[in-house]
């Protein structure tokens, strides 16, 4: 069977209760402004049209391609579906797309799927909507390329927020967690990132209108595009800190109550544990980070230059 | 057709089977529940959480070994888990090095990481009953029932008949890739990774333009026979007295699964 | 004869692209079995999304002799049985209770009236005991007679039907045309399968460019070999 699961839906028994009620909680407040702002806006078309998107979502999530060494890239959807419907019918959409993985497939644990939910449905919806409001009105070569970024940041995202669960779990380690869940999806999003702007890229060929004024996808307002640097800048930030210096964070969810003192302060247990490629300072690896995503943001517009001439 | 291998129910007519959806969504809920409360190495109350499912498995017709043959599913992501074995203090049990590390296991790590995998392997095994008991569409009736808003199950409705007519596009279109690149021998084939995430995505922006395209097609279905944008439905299921003991004996069981857990 | 269904001098565009519809106007009486036949393009399927206001173009249009406007579209819909070329999008709800359920309901009837209707549709295409099937468990047969109960569970005055028997095999298109011969019920049926056509319906009405072309005995249109092979049909 094609049907491979994303590395980003957690299973049951991962996440603690807490954890997965407060996910729960912050995820049932925004599927509940999503579906207040839809019944108000909703088409009565957009009904079928949200149920057939989500088939979609599920169904293009199987497509993929061989990146290298054995890996293939294919796509989460969470921004695609964001910038084609619009964020809060997307949201709805991504909803119902990990509600089915989790509860028909066992794709994604069901006490968890608060989690899930927001981890690859709504921080995706947000990144990918946020970044391409912000550019609703210039070329489609910067729509494509600030899809692409947009699209790999996402997934970053998504990573982020999947590993910081785990780790107020206590299921990781805190730097493990967010170094191994970053690197393996910064590849994996370049594949979201391709696939992505490759469909947008086809939609504006044959379909422009779906994408152009008066479309659901140009309905969501400026707002979105400050929670969608808000929550890039807290991806930027938050990850080199979690990598490098992992005591601080420690000492946030010791003091907020989640997690108990005994069972993190690994450096008692393993003083050599850090990485050598990553610099010791906090300062540095947030400027490496910034590094890393503007050079991603040059390649995007690149790519998404060269995607334009040649369509 | 290929898609058929995503359904996950079982016909039977068990007692199982017999329940009212939402019992069995209910239950399955608080069992899993009641696993992320049980504290690590509670095996006793993780023993007896089993027998419960093997237990629900007997009762199902289906065979006491039914979800067991299912239950390693989530086992790969116990790789995200590994790390509490060196990372929470405890009496060391064993050290070795790794690359650049030198790694402990802990007794308490040990007995950290064994109670994730059990509490993994015990929820899903009962989220894969629930399907193979229950056909997905009362699964949704049960959603409907417990106060899930209409357009979210609506949805969910919507993407469960399409999944498989979409899904056998996406077969159809993956084949079509396959039968034209073919690799000549010594020469490396399939270009760039770009290019392949580029043909990729235009089969995904091709599948959307096909996808939006027959919403416009089923919501004129949905006019010719009266729709004007609200949705009406017809729920067959109606609780049963049997229904209701089974969900709060369920319950009561489950709760004293707690009791000997924090005993 | 009660005239259940007549269009008069309708004119449709899709967009602004050429027109789909220059001026079509016909008429059915009750117990009429019209095929409906054309190359493709030629807006037979534009015409039967006028039939029961799901489009709107110029012109008129009048079901049971009551001129349809907005206010009684859903009345017109309950009369008009719209079933659409391929079931995968006349089928959309999980179960093939629900979708035949689906009509009734939103014609606001109670419960029992929604199980009876259902009963009765389900026994007429000769389906009733694939009441709890699920709708992709179906093979293309079994979802096109479904598709039709689908809307004989709305008691409609007209049955309407976009290319019944294509993609089926022989023995499905077989067990297609004894039901649309049994079924007693006014039918209008776009169709290329002029064996089909000769088989089952007195009148044949053709259309090409958006025009109607021909109305008239199928014997004699069929008859008229030229006639046939300038709009692109095939004598059977």
């Amino acid at each position: 069977m094609h049907y491979s699961p994303a590395p980003l839906h957690i299973p049951d028994g991962f996440l603690n209760v807490t954890v997965s009620v407060i996910f729960w909680v912050i995820t049932v407040i925004m599927i509940g402004m999503a579906v207040a702002r839809t019944n108000k806006s909703l088409g009565e078309k957009q009904v079928p049209l949200m149920g057939i998107m989500a088939a979609f979502i599920f169904a293009a999530q199987m497509i993929n391609f061989p990146v290298a060494g054995g890996t293939s890239g294919h796509l989460l959807g969470g921004a695609l579906a964001a910038i084609v419907l619009g964020p809060w019918a997307g949201m709805l959409v991504m909803t119902a797309v990990i509600a089915v993985q989790g509860l028909l497939f066992q794709d994604g644990g069901l006490l968890v799927m608060g989690a899930n939910i927001f981890n690859m449905g709504l921080l995706t919806v947000a990144i990918g909507y946020g970044f391409y409001r912000s550019v609703m009105n210039k070329s489609t070569g910067t729509k494509l390329a600030v899809a692409g970024v947009a699209a790999w940041l996402s997934v970053m995202a998504g990573a982020l927020a999947t590993a910081l669960q785990l780790w107020l779990s206590g299921t990781s380690n805190l730097q493990t967690a967010v170094i191994a869940m970053l690197s393996v999806h910064a590849l994996i999003g370049i594949g979201e990132a391709l696939i992505t702007v490759a469909a947008l890229s086809f939609i504006f060929r044959t379909r422009p209108d779906l994408l152009g004024e008066g479309s659901a996808s140009a309905e969501g307002g400026r707002g979105w595009v400050m929670a969608g640097v808000v929550i890039s800048l807290i991806v930027v930030l938050l990850s080199p800190l979690a990598s490098a210096d992992p005591d601080g964070l420690e000492r946030v969810a010791i003091d907020m109550g989640f997690i108990d003192a005994g069972q993190s302060a690994p450096y008692q247990v393993i003083p050599d544990y850090t990485l050598p490629f990553l610099g010791t300072t906090p300062l540095s690896t947030i400027i490496a980070g910034v590094i890393g995503a503007l050079v991603v943001l040059g390649i995007a517009i690149l790519a998404g230059r060269s995607l334009q001439k040649t369509s | 057709m290929h898609s058929d291998a995503f359904d996950r129910y079982h016909e039977s007519n068990s007692f199982v089977h017999r329940l009212d959806p939402r019992v069995k969504v209910i239950v399955t809920i608080a069992y899993i529940l009641s696993n992320a409360l049980l504290p690590d190495g509670a095996w006793l109350a993780f023993g007896l959480s089993w027998l419960f499912l093997l237990f629900a498995n007997a009762l199902s017709n289906l065979g006491v070994g039914f979800t067991f043959k299912r239950s390693f599913i989530a086992l790969p992501f116990a790789l995200v888990a590994i790390t509490v074995l060196f990372s929470i203090p405890g009496n060391p049990i064993s050290t070795f090095r790794f690359l650049f590390w030198d790694l402990t296991i802990t007794d308490m790590g040990l007995l950290r990481f064994e109670s994730i995998l059990i509490r993994s392997w015990l929820s899903v095994q009962m989220a894969i009953l629930l399907v193979a008991t229950t056909r997905f569409p009362d699964i949704v009736h049960a959603l409907e029932h417990l106060r899930v808003p209409t357009i979210l199950t609506t949805i969910i409705a919507f993407l469960y008949r399409y999944l498989f007519v979409l899904v056998d596009e996406v077969f159809r279109l993956l084949r079509a890739r396959e039968a034209r690149s073919a690799a000549v021998a010594g020469v490396r084939a399939g270009g760039s990774v770009a290019w392949r995430g580029r043909v990729a995505g235009n089969m995904a922006g091709q599948l959307f333009l096909r996808s939006y395209e027959r919403s416009d097609r089923v919501y004129n279905a949905m006019l010719a026979r009266g729709y004007s944008g609200h949705l009406n439905t017809i729920n067959p299921h109606e609780m049963r007295r049997v229904d209701y003991l089974t969900t709060a004996l369920a319950l009561i069981v489950i709760l004293l699964f707690q009791l000997v857990g924090r005993l | 004869m009660t005239n259940v269904l007549s269009v008069h001098d309708l004119h449709f565009s899709y967009h602004d692209h050429h027109p789909a519809l220059r001026g079509v106007s016909l008429t059915l009486c009750e117990g009429d079995k019209v095929a409906l036949v054309g190359p493709n393009g030629a807006g037979k399927s534009t015409l039967m999304l006028h039939l029961n206001g799901i489009l709107r173009g110029q012109g008129e249009v009048f079901v049971g002799g009551e001129r349809l406007t907005r206010d009684n579209l859903p009345a017109a819909r309950a009369m008009v049985g719209l079933v659409f070329q391929n079931p995968d999008d006349q089928l959309f709800s999980p179960t093939v209770f629900e979708d035949v359920a689906f009509g009734p309901l939103h014609m606001g009837l109670p419960k029992d009236e929604v199980l009876a209707r259902v009963e009765t549709a389900l026994n007429a295409v000769r389906m009733s005991n694939y009441r709890d099937r699920m709708s992709h468990h179906l093979s293309v047969g079994e979802k096109k007679r479904i598709a039709i109960a689908t809307v004989l569970s709305m008691n409609p005055q007209i049955l309407v039907l976009d290319e019944p028997s294509a993609g089926l095999d022989p023995r499905a298109r077989r067990t297609l045309i004894n039901l649309l011969r049994e079924l007693p019920i006014t039918m209008l049926v776009s169709t290329h399968d002029m064996r089909l056509v000769e088989e089952l319906f007195p009148r044949t009405i053709v259309m090409d460019e958006g025009l109607i072309v021909a109305d008239g005995m199928t014997k004699e249109i069929l008859a008229d070999e030229k006639f046939l092979n300038e709009h692109g049909l095939e004598k059977p």
